[in-house]
This record gives structure tokens, C-alpha cells and sequence, in this order.
């Protein structure tokens, strides 16, 4: 080890409350989503969230493989969480690892809540996740693009999920942690969260949190969801309104 | 049976307006698909770009790492060339190890990389025999819309261009550019019908008979080639296609 990860005199909260990139400990960093940026797929999303970008597209309903999967009842929602061999500082070896499976799965069921699937029995609904720079928090904007993807894939759904991360720094809670934060940080807590029905549907904690920091961090999330909700909403807005005065008929130029 | 009868119905329309000489999106024969090329796009890699080739959409980013050089080139760094064809870019595309068909596309992009010698190997040689950079080139397929042979290479060489050497993060000295003394560029067409058709679209690859991908340098000369496809091409039609092949080039690496 070449001495202590973060260099002495540097602190996550400096003398003013402000952290390493600026922000409030309530703070989100920047949040920009494009729904619809991917031509074949049948829905999609990028997202840009601090120094995280992330590609979602959605295929489905369709056939469900393996066939022994198939839900005579309802869809299955298939989520495949990959993280780009150049997405991170350190090459990561491709295809999936443990920590991607589980990413994965989690995000599976999160996003199972939300979609009606008994409208699509036997099919899957596949939803591909596909992180290309890695900044910390890549689970729930994976989770944030991929909710705006199904809806683009105009996939009926009881509301979209929205996600983020709490987590604790030199003792303070914060909100969305960014990469050093991540590293040296002392909790996390991710959390998927619908706010129409003010439920939670993702939810994961690392680290040590006093019954308190808990909470404060728990509400800080779902505060902050509720804001990604509206980038999420206006996404989809920005490509489904048309300009005022266009009509959707006719419209052919040459 | 019903992507058959799709593809029998595409194959159709497709030879109707060829014989017309005109292709589905009404380009000519020779003419690629709109470029565009965004450098520097991945902070994370030591050189990225993303391309889009048409709606053929494809992330490259290029990570080098210390290593051992191989034996029988101790004084060369050691280049690896992978593509990833996600489900997330293509119906077509399956989650899983690489196929063959993305080990192709990867090993057609390497040999241009590598036998257009686009990166001086001998500067990234730390100590002989002992210490050299692995250079990585991860083509990352976003959005399919064929072609993935150019759209990789293309957007690989800019990746390449614009890769910084990460010593100081090694203890290695000091960064430096990534040493690129060559600018290989691939072009590929089809044939459907007897026509030869430059930079396929999906439509366009799935009734094609046979595929040809022609790699050549900034001096005109070719270093890297491959023919795909139950198909085949008259040696006036091969020759053709490295015409194609060299004209087409040097405007692409303009571009870049």
C-alpha cells in the first residue's frame, strides 16, 4: 500500500460543508436523460448523471428464452446490468461478474413492480443496461434510465422508478455519492423509489449507519428521487409533445 | 420461418430497386452513410470514441495496462482487440461469451490495427523482456444497423488517435501521447444481385451473399482484408471493392 488512499489534509466535507466536487451534502449531481437515443431497440434511454454515462434499451415483449423461464400468467422482466471493459479506471475483464448478476436481479425485480405484466403472458421483456463510464451510483442510474426506456418501449406501467443513493462521509449523511465519496465513504444506501405510490422497491445498505443516519439518509433518497422523477418525466416529454402548432399527420418533408 | 418470409420479402425489394440502381435508402452504389466521430468521449479510458456510421452506433475505448511482452517480441508492447455485440444494440445480438461473429469483427479490426501498424509497438516497451504496455481495444456495439466492421475500425482509430500513454498513473514517468504512426481504415461491401454495394445496412447484410472488408493505409497500400459470406466475388469485383476500398478510405480518415 502506497500510504493512506486519500492524501493527507483532504477531507470528503471541508471547513464549509461543502464536499470534493462543491456540492451541499443534499445535493444531486448534474442528471441529464435522453429518452429514445437508440434506433433499433424498442425503447431506450442515455443518461448522464455527474461523470456516469449509461445506455438502456429495452426489447419486448417477446418469445421468453430459456423457454423453462416462460410464465403462463405474466411477463418476465429480464434485466442485464453490464458495465463497459472501458468503463472504469482499471480494465474490467467483460461479460458478468458477481456484482453485475446481483445489480442485475435487483434491478429485475424493482422494475417487475412497476410493470404490468400480466398484460404479457409467456413473453419477456428484456432490458439491457449497458454502463460506458463509471462514476459511482451506476445502479441507480441504470435503474432511473431504464425505467424511462420501458416507458419509451411503450410498455404499460403503473409509474416509473426513480433511484438514488445516500450514504455517509467524514459522519455526515449525503446524497448521491460520488466516486471518491464512494471509495472512502463510510455507507451507502441505494434506493429504487416510486413516488405516485410512495413506495420503495430497490434497496441496499453498506457500511455503518446509526438508526438515524438511517433514516435522514432514507428520506434524503427519496427526496431526491422525486426530483430525478421530473428529468425522467420531461425526458419522455421532450420526445412525445410536439412542437406547438405540428399535428402528428402529414408532416413529410419532400 | 417468419424472419425467412422476412427475409424473403426484403431480399425482393431490395433486387427490385437495385435493378433499378437504387438502394433502400436511396444512396448510390459507392456511397457510404453520413459520419460522425465524437473523440474523448469515455473519461475512463485512456482514448475513446463513439461513431456513428448511419444508425450504426459503436463505443470504442482503448485502456492500457502494464504487463509481460510476449517471447518472441520482448521489445513490443502487446495490442488485444475485443468486441462486445450487446443484446442491448440488436435483436440479432445474444448475451454471453463472444461468438463468432463478434471474434471476427474483432480479430478483422485487429489485423487492420496490427498489420497497418497504426500504433509504433516498439514505444510502448518499458524494459525488454520484462515490462511492456498491454494496449486494449474494446469495440462496444451500442446500435446496429450493419456494418460493424467499419463503424469499429473507424471509431478504434480514433480512439487510437486521441489515447494518452497512462505512465505517471504506473510510476512509468511521465504520460505521453499513444504513439500512432498509421491511420489503417477498413471499408466494407456487399453483393446482392451481382451489385456491389459499399457500407451495408442491417437489410442489406442479412440478404447479401458475400461481404468484403478491405483495410488500406494513408500511402493507398492494403494491409488487412476479409471475405465473409456464402457467396462469392469475380476477381474484377475484388478489385473493384479495393478501389472502393482506397477512394472511400482516404475520405474517412480525413474525418477523423
Amino acid at each position: 500500500m502506497g500510504g493512506t488512499p486519500l492524501p493527507d489534509g483532504i477531507k470528503l466535507i471541508d471547513e464549509n460543508g461543502k464536499r470534493l466536487d462543491g456540492r451541499r451534502p443534499d445535493e444531486l449531481r448534474p442528471l441529464k436523460i435522453e429518452a429514445g437515443a437508440l434506433k433499433r431497440a424498442n425503447g431506450s434511454a442515455y443518461l448522464e448523471w455527474g461523470n456516469n454515462k449509461v445506455m438502456a434499451a429495452v426489447y419486448g415483449p417477446r418469445e421468453c428464452h430459456p423457454r423453462h423461464m416462460q410464465d403462463p400468467t405474466k411477463a418476465l422482466v429480464q434485466c442485464h446490468y453490464n458495465m463497459a471493459s472501458f468503463s472504469v479506471d482499471d480494465r474490467k475483464r467483460p461479460g458478468p461478474d458477481r456484482r453485475s448478476q446481483e445489480i442485475s436481479k435487483i434491478t429485475s425485480e424493482a422494475l417487475t413492480h412497476v410493470v404490468f405484466t400480466e398484460y404479457f403472458p409467456k413473453t419477456s421483456i428484456d432490458v439491457y443496461i449497458e454502463v460506458l463510464q463509471a462514476n459511482a451510483g451506476t445502479r441507480c442510474a441504470g435503474l432511473t434510465a431504464a425505467s424511462v426506456a420501458l416507458a419509451d418501449a411503450g410498455i404499460p406501467m403503473r409509474d416509473l422508478v426513480a433511484s438514488c443513493a445516500a450514504g455517509k462521509i467524514d459522519d455526515t449523511v449525503v446524497l448521491d455519492l460520488g466516486k471518491e465519496e464512494d471509495n472512502f465513504g463510510q455507507a451507502d444506501i441505494p434506493v429504487g423509489y416510486i413516488p405516485r405510490d410512495d413506495e420503495i422497491v430497490l434497496l441496499q445498505m453498506d457500511g455503518d449507519l446509526t438508526a438515524d443516519q438511517f433514516k435522514t439518509g432514507l428520506n434524503m433518497a427519496i427526496e431526491a428521487c422525486k426530483k430525478i422523477y421530473d428529468v425522467q418525466r420531461d425526458a419522455l416529454k421532450r420526445k412525445y409533445t410536439l412542437p406547438a402548432g405540428k399535428t402528428d399527420e402529414g408532416g413529410g418533408v419532400n | 420461418m417468419a424472419k425467412n418470409v422476412m427475409a424473403d420479402l426484403k431480399r425482393d425489394h431490395i433486387t427490385k430497386l437495385l435493378s433499378k440502381g437504387m438502394r433502400i435508402d436511396g444512396r448510390k452504389f459507392d456511397e457510404p452513410r453520413p459520419l460522425t466521430v465524437e473523440k474523448d468521449f469515455v473519461q475512463s479510458a485512456e482514448g475513446s470514441a463513439r461513431v456513428h456510421l448511419g444508425d450504426t452506433d459503436v463505443v470504442v475505448g482503448v485502456k492500457l495496462m502494464v504487463g509481460q511482452p510476449f517471447g518472441d517480441t520482448p521489445n513490443k508492447g502487446v495490442l488485444t482487440t475485443n468486441a462486445e455485440l450487446k443484446p442491448l444494440a440488436s435483436e440479432a445480438f445474444e448475451s454471453g461469451p463472444p461468438d463468432q461473429r463478434s471474434i471476427e469483427v474483432a480479430r478483422v479490426i485487429d489485423r487492420g490495427i496490427r498489420e497497418g501498424k497504426a500504433v509504433d509497438m516498439e514505444k510502448l516497451c518499458i524494459e525488454p523482456e520484462k515490462e511492456v504496455w498491454i494496449m486494449f481495444v474494446d469495440v462496444h456495439a451500442i446500435d446496429y444497423d450493419g456494418n460493424l466492421f467499419d463503424a469499429g475500425n473507424i471509431a478504434a482509430m480514433a480512439a487510437l488517435k486521441c489515447a494518452v500513454v497512462p505512465a505517471k498513473r504506473a510510476k512509468k514517468g511521465e504520460d505521453y501521447p499513444l504513439p500512432v504512426s498509421h491511420v489503417p481504415i477498413s471499408v466494407t461491401a456487399v453483393k446482392i444481385d451481382g451489385h456491389i454495394l459499399v457500407d451495408p445496412t442491417y437489410d442489406e447484410e442479412i440478404v447479401a451473399e458475400a461481404r468484403l472488408t478491405v483495410t488500406s493505409n494513408e500511402k493507398g497500400d492494403l494491409c488487412a482484408m476479409q471475405k465473409g459470406g456464402s457467396g462469392s466475388f469475380t476477381p474484377d469485383e475484388v478489385l473493384k471493392v479495393v478501389e472502393l476500398s482506397r477512394k472511400i478510405g482516404a475520405d474517412i480518415r480525413s474525418k477523423i
